[in-house]
C-alpha cells in the first residue's frame, strides 16, 4: 500500500501546485489587479515589492509550502520515469534513497532562504 | 484444402519461427498461402501446416474467438487469429508472430505461465469470511442488475493474453500484474457478493500494480472481446486512493439471500444433482 500513499500525495500536490502557481500568476501578472500583493509602484519583482511580501509571514509559509510540495511532485515523477527503464530492486532503493536526499536537501536550503529572506524583509522593514 | 483454390489472391505469410533447442534466436520464415474470401489467419496457418510446412506450431482450440488461446501478433496487432480474417488485414504480406512480453515456447507459442500466475495471486474468485455458508450453501446471494452491471464487462475476458502482449509498461516492468489480472482484480473488488478486496489491495496497490500503469490504453484497445482493462485499472486506482484517505464507502459483502424465494427453492424447481467430489 506504499506506492497508494506514494501517488495519492502526489495526485494531492498536483492540485495544491495548481491553486498555488495561479497565486504566484496573480501576483505576478495581474498586479493591477490585485494591489494588496504589490503595494509599490513598479512591477511586481521589484525589490520594494518583493521585500513587502517577504516581510509577511503569510507568503513565507506559502513559499515553503509550495517548494515542498513541488519537490515532492516532481522527484516522485521523476522517480516514476527512472523506473520504467528496467531497473534491478537493489537500483530502485538506491534512486528512492538519493532523490529522497537530494529533495530534503533542497528543502532545507530552499526554506532557510525563505525564512532568512523573511527576517531581512521585516529588518528592514523596521529600520 | 489445396483442390479448392479459386478465386484466390495469394499472400506470404511472414511467421516468426524459433525452436529453443536448435534456434540461438526468432528467425522470419515466409509461405505464400491462397487465400479466399472469408479465411482466418487460423485457416492460413492450418494450410502451412497441412501443405508447406508441417513443424510450424502454434496454439488454437475451439476456433470461433471464445476460448482465447490464439492470440498472436498479426502486422504488429495482439488478436486472435481464429477472429481475424486474412483479407481484412493483408493485401500481398502479412507478418504472423507470437504475442509480445512473454517467454516463446515455440514458433507461435507463447508462454502464458507469468501471466496466470499474476492472476492466480490476486484471488480471481469469490472471497467471503462465511466458510460454513461456502461448505454447505443453504440458498443463494441475492444481487440486483445494477450490482451486476458493475463488473458485468470484465467477466468477458477469455485471458487470451492480447492486453498483455500489447501493454507498453508489462515490455519495461516485467513484474507490473498487468491488464489482465487488475481487470479481474476490479471484477472480484466490485461483485457484491466478495469480501477479499482487502487482500487484493495489498497486490494491486503495491510497486508492481495498478499505479505502473501509464493509461497508454492498448490494452482496451486490442481486446478482443471488447473488454476495457485500462478502465478497470483507472477505477482501481480511485478505489485504493479512496481506501487509504478512508473515504471509501463501507462495503460489506450481500447477505444470503433476501430475494425472491427467500433463499428457498421454488416448488417446481427439481433437487440438485448428488455431490459427485
Amino acid at each position: 500500500m506504499r506506492e497508494t500513499k506514494y501517488w495519492t500525495w502526489h495526485m494531492t500536490a498536483g492540485v495544491v501546485i495548481l491553486f498555488l502557481l495561479g497565486l504566484h500568476m496573480l501576483i505576478m501578472h495581474v498586479g493591477g489587479v490585485s494591489t494588496s500583493f504589490a503595494p509599490y509602484s513598479g512591477e511586481a519583482t521589484s525589490k520594494a515589492n518583493s521585500l513587502f511580501r517577504d516581510s509577511k509571514l503569510f507568503f513565507t509559509v506559502t513559499y515553503i509550502f509550495l517548494l515542498g510540495i513541488a519537490l515532492y511532485h516532481g522527484l516522485y515523477g521523476l522517480r516514476t520515469i527512472l523506473f520504467e527503464l528496467t531497473l534491478k530492486p537493489v537500483v530502485e532503493k538506491s534512486i528512492t534513497f538519493v532523490l529522497t536526499i537530494t529533495g530534503l536537501g533542497l528543502f532545507v536550503l530552499g526554506t532557510w532562504a525563505a525564512i532568512a529572506t523573511h527576517a531581512i524583509a521585516l529588518s528592514g522593514a523596521r529600520g | 484444402m489445396t483442390e479448392n483454390t479459386n478465386n484466390s489472391r495469394p499472400i506470404t505469410f511472414h511467421v516468426t519461427r524459433y525452436n529453443p533447442e536448435s534456434d540461438r534466436k526468432p528467425y522470419i520464415k515466409s509461405y505464400t498461402v491462397p487465400v479466399r474470401a472469408g479465411m482466418t489467419v487460423l485457416d492460413g496457418l492450418h494450410y502451412i501446416k497441412e501443405n508447406l510446412d508441417p513443424t510450424l506450431a502454434w496454439r488454437f482450440s475451439c476456433r470461433m474467438g471464445v476460448c482465447g488461446s490464439c492470440g498472436m501478433l498479426l502486422n504488429g496487432h495482439p488478436t486472435l487469429a481464429c477472429n481475424t480474417q486474412i483479407l481484412h488485414i493483408a493485401d500481398t504480406d502479412l507478418t504472423v508472430g507470437p504475442l509480445p512480453n512473454f517467454e516463446i515456447i515455440r514458433d507461435l507459442v507463447p508462454d502464458l505461465m507469468t501471466m496466470f500466475e499474476k492472476h492466480r495471486s490476486i484471488n480471481p474468485h469469490i472471497v467471503r469470511t462465511d466458510e460454513k455458508e461456502l461448505n454447505t450453501p443453504e440458498g443463494e446471494f441475492y444481487q440486483t442488475p445494477e450490482q451486476l452491471e458493475k463488473f458485468l464487462q470484465f467477466t468477458y475476458c477469455i485471458k487470451c493474453g492480447c492486453c498483455m502482449g500489447a501493454c507498453p509498461t508489462l515490455a519495461t516492468d516485467v513484474h507490473y500484474l498487468g491488464p489482465m489480472p487488475l481487470a479481474a482484480a476490479e471484477r472480484y473488488d466490485n461483485d457484491s457478493r466478495d469480501d477479499g478486496w482487502r487482500d487484493r489491495h495489498q497486490l494491486t496497490g503495491s510497486a508492481h500494480g495498478a499505479f505502473r500503469c501509464h493509461y497508454a490504453g492498448e490494452c482496451s484497445r486490442v481486446c478482443p472481446k471488447g473488454v476495457d482493462p485500462a478502465r478497470a485499472i483507472q477505477h482501481l486506482k480511485r478505489q485504493l486512493v479512496l481506501d487509504y484517505l478512508h473515504l471509501a464507502r463501507k462495503k460489506k459483502p450481500c447477505a444470503m439471500l433476501h430475494g425472491p424465494g427467500e433463499g428457498k427453492l421454488l416448488a417446481n424447481i427439481p433437487a440438485a444433482p448428488a455431490k459427485t467430489v
